[in-house]
């Protein structure tokens, strides 16, 4: 079951991300940008990180991409043009990324220790967002107020960059 | 049976995806999509590391807080982000990469 789930999340979140850069039209992109968050939150929940699955669905796909979705309709952005295939430029790059793919499965495989299935987790583990939330509280206190105030600084810095010049 | 290479295979795969989009788009929305795929497949290498490396039949849960703190900071720069590439259109009426080359040589 857990094979099944693994291949259909990571095979629609590849697919959601080749979209991500194929599509000509960038509402689609933004679309297929979402899809991506979805199957990849989907991956997620397989690893039993129940609290990061939830947020990446409330803040990635619920916050981030309807803001980019309001910002490709504000600008009301055009459908790429049909660009003219360059064939020594589409051959470099697809060997480029051949040669990347196949260091990441020398790479992967030639470890021992990544080839065992995940050990199951003692049964009395408890929530994962009641332990995330100690150590989140506890020992990264300090990174998580200065986040607040990442936050803070965020939020007033869109203010300014949104104003128009008062003549 | 799904191992951690597994995991790690797609979320360099993602990566990868992510990266040819970067380099190959020049709409500057899309470019940016495309680099928050960049960060998602960071997001699933830490989290695949959290599960498979256990301590008393718990995950490392440093992984996930990391990854918290990863997807905060990712929605406050989409947020400057996109103010900036509002500005941008203000200014230049435009979103093609190519014609913003003020700081071209």
């Amino acid at each position: 079951m857990q094979a099944i789930l693994f291949w259909l999340f990571t095979g629609l979140m590849l697919l959601f991300g080749a979209g991500v850069v194929l599509f000509r039209n960038p509402v689609s992109s933004a679309m297929s940008l979402v899809g991506a968050f979805i199957s990849l939150a989907g991956l997620f929940f397989l690893l039993e990180a129940f609290f990061i699955g939830i947020i990446q669905i409330l803040v990635y796909a619920g916050a981030v991409m309807v803001l980019f979705l309001f910002i490709i309709m504000l600008l009301d952005l055009k459908a790429e043009a049909q660009r003219r295939l360059h064939v020594p430029a589409f051959l470099g790059g697809g060997a480029i990324l051949a040669g990347f793919v196949w260091l990441l499965f020398d790479v992967v495989r030639s470890q021992p220790n990544f080839q065992f299935a995940p050990a199951p987790l003692s049964p009395d583990a408890g929530s994962d967002v009641e332990r995330v939330g100690f150590l989140l509280f506890s020992q990264y206190n300090l990174a998580f107020q200065v986040i607040g105030l990442l936050l803070l600084v965020a939020t007033l810095g869109v203010v300014i960059l949104s104003k128009k010049e008062l003549k | 049976m799904v191992t951690l290479a597994h995991y790690l295979i797609a979320s360099g795969l993602l990566f990868a995806i992510g990266l040819a989009g970067v380099l190959l788009r020049r709409n500057i929305l899309v470019i940016f999509m495309c680099l928050e795929l960049m960060l998602n497949a960071a997001n699933l290498s830490l989290v695949a590391f959290s599960r498979f490396n256990l301590t008393q039949g718990l995950p490392d849960f440093n992984g996930q807080v990391f990854v918290f703190f990863i997807i905060t900071v990712a929605a406050a720069e989409v947020a400057v982000g996109l103010a900036i590439i509002v500005a941008l259109y203000r200014a230049k009426q435009t979103t093609h990469v190519e014609d913003l080359d003020a700081l071209r040589g």
